[in-house]
């Protein structure tokens, strides 16, 4: 790998590994996984794969046992410091006692911006979000989509180049899922971001994705990594094409192909 | 949308005011049926011509012993927030006081009147200011406390990922988060100052003092006067316990919980 290559990796890990000291958990093992600028790369995986852990990793909110973690060159820790990521979680985390725009802005606040600046910028993110209208309400009297796209605008907020997702659609309905898979490529194709978007879903993965990679548990690793070779801009009707099933499959037996340990719970997942 | 709003008020406050009104309406009315003796229990109607009559002592009596409840309230409730505050950042304080707090708390307060009556002057105000901030401080600290140790993780998680001091965290998350248990503990503690201040009193306090009037009205045999004062005292108890609703009303307005009530 060239010094110019490696400069332009918005993430690069390298033999990264981590084990829980308690029980000797090993969650991760020698992960090697670089993201291109622009990338939009899925990590599947089931339970107990240590995804949302490589996650944590990248966002230096844990850190590895051993291995490298760079973030745009720097370490995982001088990108945080630097707001270098943007982080979604499955459950929306936002404080009841903010409203909707107050929630969005509280990076910015962080930062130290002006007020009449940080209303310009809410004004564009809750358009970005189509939440406009919104503003001024409560987040507990918002449905979990909305929410969710309140989280997203949050972590969008100070413009960071990556963004991290941790099954952010987790925990709502199908339709609504696939509404916000549609919304968040659109707002992905004007950020241009970098995305590392943790999912449970197969089809999830697959309709975002640039690259979907599959992990295995126990110990935490990367079982083999699938390029999505699906046009963008995506669809309704990428959903329903041959090349998007044919893509589905070779996701699901490559989960299958390194499932052969995995507890039955588990393996309802990759159903 | 305001008349609504005053059905919805009335509706609200129906309820309990018809069951006050029967309730006094049996006692009048049973005591009056079952000719009560005046010393066991005195008719309401009698209860509430005594507290007009007698205002001039009972008002400014209650108002006196209201500030000792007020005082003991804003010392015992600031130490209890700042005893929160310091226990939750520093554990190994915390382990270490925790049980002195605690064992302090079982003791009967009865038992420490007459030692606060001795370590401050018997007759003063600060003797009771002292037995009420006793009472509020505990409940105050364990409810703040659980309240700053209330944030989920996950907001933590997401702080961090903001790069945020722990200062930070403790202003903009758990403070907020410990807000609505802090008034919990506040509606109980301005309860528990009234009856700390009076409790005080019986020990000995100015001769202006509600609870010395209550008790030497009782042992002179004027219980109409002894239940007017006490009539005095639950009103003043319900005023502050009003108060701390009110403030929580305007400062946890954010709180689905409070916009529900």
């Amino acid at each position: 790998m060239s010094e110019a290559a490696a400069a332009q990796a918005v993430v690069r890990l390298e033999g990264v590994t981590k084990t829980f000291p308690r029980g000797g958990v090993t969650a991760l093992q020698d992960i090697d996984l670089e993201l291109a600028p622009r990338e939009f790369v899925s990590l599947i995986g089931p339970s107990g794969c240590g995804k949302s852990t490589l996650l944590r990793v990248i966002g230096d909110l844990t850190a590895p046992t051993s291995g490298s973690v760079t973030v745009n060159g720097k370490s995982a820790r001088q990108a945080r410091n630097d707001g270098d990521y943007g982080i979604v979680f499955q459950d929306a985390v936002l404080f009841d006692w903010r409203s909707v725009s107050k929630n969005i802005a509280l990076p910015l606040e962080m930062l130290g911006w002006g007020r009449q600046r940080r209303k310009t910028r809410v004004a564009q993110l809750l358009d970005l979000v189509e939440l406009t209208g919104f503003a001024d309400h409560r987040p507990w009297q918002l449905s979990g989509g909305m929410q969710q796209r309140v989280a997203i605008a949050r972590a969008l907020s100070f413009e960071p180049s990556l963004l991290l997702m941790d099954e952010p659609f987790g925990a709502l309905d199908e339709m609504t899922r696939e509404r916000l898979n549609l919304e968040l490529l659109s707002i992905w194709e004007q950020t241009g971001n970098t995305v590392v978007f943790v999912t449970h879903s197969i089809s999830e993965a697959v309709f975002l994705s640039n690259r979907v990679v599959v992990m295995s548990p126990r110990p935490g690793r990367i079982a083999g990594t699938i390029d999505i070779d699906l046009p963008y801009p995506r669809t309704v009707e990428t959903r329903e094409a041959p090349r998007y099933f044919e893509l589905v499959t070779e996701v699901r037996e490559l989960l299958r192909s390194r499932g052969e340990h995995l507890l039955p719970e588990e393996e309802a997942v990759l159903e | 949308m305001t008349l609504r709003l005053r059905i919805g008020a009335v509706v609200e406050w129906l309820p309990p005011l018809v069951v006050f009104a029967v309730v006094v309406g049996l006692w009048e009315g049973l005591v009056r049926a079952l000719h009560v003796q005046q010393f066991l229990l005195p008719k309401p109607s009698t209860i509430v011509s005594v507290f007009w009559t007698e205002r001039h002592v009972l008002w400014p009596a209650g108002w006196y012993t209201f500030k000792e409840a007020l005082g003991g309230f804003a010392i015992g409730s600031g130490a209890g927030v700042v005893a929160a505050t310091l226990v939750g950042r520093f554990r190994t304080a915390g382990k270490a006081l925790m049980p002195i707090f605690i064992a302090a708390n079982a003791v009967p307060i009865i038992a420490f009147a007459p030692i606060f009556g001795a370590w401050f002057n018997p007759v003063s105000a600060q003797s009771k200011m002292a037995i009420a901030a006793v009472l509020c401080f505990l409940p105050v600290m364990v409810n703040t406390l659980r309240g700053l140790q209330s944030a989920r993780p996950r907001q933590v998680e997401l702080m961090r990922s903001y790069a945020a001091s722990e200062l930070e965290i403790w202003w903009r998350v758990r403070v907020p988060t410990a807000l609505p248990f802090l008034f919990t503990a506040l509606k109980v503690a301005s309860v528990l100052a009234m009856i700390g201040a009076i409790v005080g009193e019986y020990f000995g306090g100015a001769l202006n003092a509600l609870g010395v009037t209550i008790n030497s009205d009782a042992q002179v045999f004027r219980f109409d006067a002894a239940w007017a004062g006490i009539l005095v005292a639950s009103l003043l108890g319900i005023a502050l316990y009003t108060a701390v609703v009110a403030a929580e009303r305007i400062v946890v307005r954010w709180s689905p919980e409070i916009r529900a009530s």
